[in-house]
């Protein structure tokens, strides 16, 4: 991989780097085809239970290429991989979390809105600048956004551009989490750590539950979460877990 | 370097930043801002300077805004006061607050305006005898600006603080020690010495430690206890894996004196 770091960080636990500096981290094709591309790989690997991603402590992503972005015309950009590629890191099946210091800007911020649970350094700055540039921005980020903060807050970041600081953006529920930037991966990967101890198949069933909630009415989303809740009882990892709690001790879940 | 309106001079890790426009009372035109905004932007990256010191030339210390550059014409629009304070105040007190290391001011002469609260931003305040701090503003109508309204209850309380900023007195240095304004009243002609002396005391401190101190201080005024008790955990531990602290616990298990870095 030229444009990504992945190692293991902790048991279970993948902690993948987003690596051009020079450039700010800008999301290229083919960083993110790398990125889809390693995720679609992480996905199967069943030793995979949790990923967090970051960028460097000045800079997450500082968006799109813009070189690339340049040459598009409205033919070309119909035939754009990207939407696919995006749509592969959604549809990742593990806790994703991104760990955020300095700028998420643009594309960068809308990868950081594909993650399940974002933790920020305090010098995290979010913004969706593409309406400088006299565009919007097109990996999710009205939509993902405006679920996230509200419509107010969503149309007037989106039509400004104006960077969110840390705490505006844990405030309004973008991040779970504020912390010294130093210790901003070190947290993502103890939240990381945490969730990959769980039942494997709960923490999926927990995270198809929540993804569905923008996607389908309350009634049908219950049932949905019934479904998953009448589905796990098939699980040893249920009665591994309800026995040790009776017995008062830790339970080892195997993913079965 | 020159400059028009401070002197700068760097000695002994120490960064001396002195306002010198004496014959205004070293109040702030835009020119000084500029001069004051790029210094301290380059001392807030520079690891070789582990203190800075901000003092005046002449009687006073600093008149805040020369108000020979808002005449206001009675037939005018009204003045967009908001403006240079959004330019040029705010972003200075945020260079002093978020300073990575000590700054102390050394306040010589009358304070007054926006020079009282510049005062009261930084760290520790050292002030000569006949020195004076007046919270201007209200017998013009207007409000204490540059973070007085932030400072003032939270050095002094809220009683203090309205009383200093509704009636504007003359505050000496030493009711302000009284108060809990400042941290120290000296004798005029010892206030420069006693500020080098503090600062090449300072610079020769684990840097990187105290500026979490003063983070962590800055942030206690707006958290609760169990959200500074998280801050406190989480600027410890970065504090644990700085090499000032492999140095501190070094020293003083082989009792000697310890070398800091500030890193």
């Amino acid at each position: 991989m030229d444009y990504l770091k992945s190692s293991l960080a902790a048991p279970g636990v993948v902690l993948i780097e987003l690596n051009r500096p020079e450039k700010r981290n800008a999301l290229n094709n083919a960083t993110l085809k790398e990125l889809a591309d390693h995720l679609q790989q992480l996905d199967v690997d069943s030793s995979v239970k949790a990923v967090v991603i970051t960028g460097n402590p000045q800079c997450f992503a500082a968006g799109a290429d813009l070189n690339e972005l340049a040459q598009l015309d409205v033919v070309s950009i119909q035939q754009d991989q990207r939407p696919l590629l995006w749509k592969g890191i959604d549809e990742f099946s593990k806790p994703l979390i991104m760990a955020v210091n300095g700028y998420a800007l643009g594309a960068g911020f809308e990868l950081a809105l594909h993650g399940d649970m974002i933790v920020a350094g305090e010098n995290a700055q979010f913004a969706l600048p593409e309406i400088g540039l006299g565009m919007l921005p097109g990996a999710g980020g009205t939509q993902r956004l405006a679920r996230l903060v509200g419509q107010q807050l969503a149309m007037r970041w989106a039509m400004t551009g104006e960077m969110v600081s840390a705490t505006t953006a844990l405030q309004h529920g973008i991040s779970s989490q504020v912390c010294p930037s130093g210790l901003t991966v070190q947290y993502a990967l103890e939240l990381a750590t945490k969730i990959a101890a769980q039942a494997p198949l709960a923490i999926r069933a927990i995270k198809q539950s929540l993804k569905s909630i923008h996607e389908v009415t309350l009634s049908q989303g219950l049932k949905l979460e019934r479904q998953h809740f009448v589905w796990l009882a098939a699980t040893q990892d249920r009665q591994e877990g309800i026995q040790a709690f009776l017995e008062k001790r830790k339970p080892e879940f195997r993913g079965v | 370097m020159d400059y028009q309106t401070i002197i700068v001079e760097e000695k002994n890790a120490v960064g001396y930043l002195t306002f010198n426009r004496p014959k205004q009372l070293n109040s702030f035109n835009e020119t000084m801002h500029q001069e004051v905004s790029k210094v301290m932007k380059s001392w807030a990256k520079d690891s070789k300077i582990r203190a800075v010191v901000i003092s005046a030339e002449g009687r006073g210390f600093c008149a805040g805004q020369d108000l020979n550059d808002r005449v206001v014409d009675p037939n005018a629009d009204a003045p967009d006061l908001g403006l240079s304070i959004e330019k040029y105040y705010n972003p200075l007190i945020k260079l002093i607050t978020d300073m990575p290391k000590p700054v102390l001011c050394a306040v010589n002469g009358v304070a007054a305006g926006a020079g009282a609260n510049i005062a009261l931003a930084c760290d520790i305040v050292l002030a000569a005898k006949s020195a004076s701090f007046i919270q201007a503003f209200c017998r013009l109508g207007l409000v204490p600006d540059s973070g007085g309204t932030w400072f003032l209850p939270r050095l002094v309380g809220r009683a203090q603080a309205m009383g200093l900023a509704m009636l504007g007195d003359k505050v000496s240095a030493e009711q302000a020690l009284q108060l809990g304004m400042i941290w120290q009243v000296v004798e005029d002609d010892q206030l420069k010495a006693e500020a080098e002396k503090m600062a090449e005391h300072l610079a020769k401190q684990p840097t990187y430690g105290l500026s979490l101190i003063k983070k962590a201080i800055h942030a206690a005024a707006d958290n609760n206890l169990d959200e500074q008790l998280i801050l406190e955990r989480d600027l410890q531990r970065l504090a644990g894996r700085s090499s000032d602290y492999k140095e501190g616990v070094q020293a003083f298990m082989q009792k000697r004196t310890p070398q800091y870095t500030g890193c």
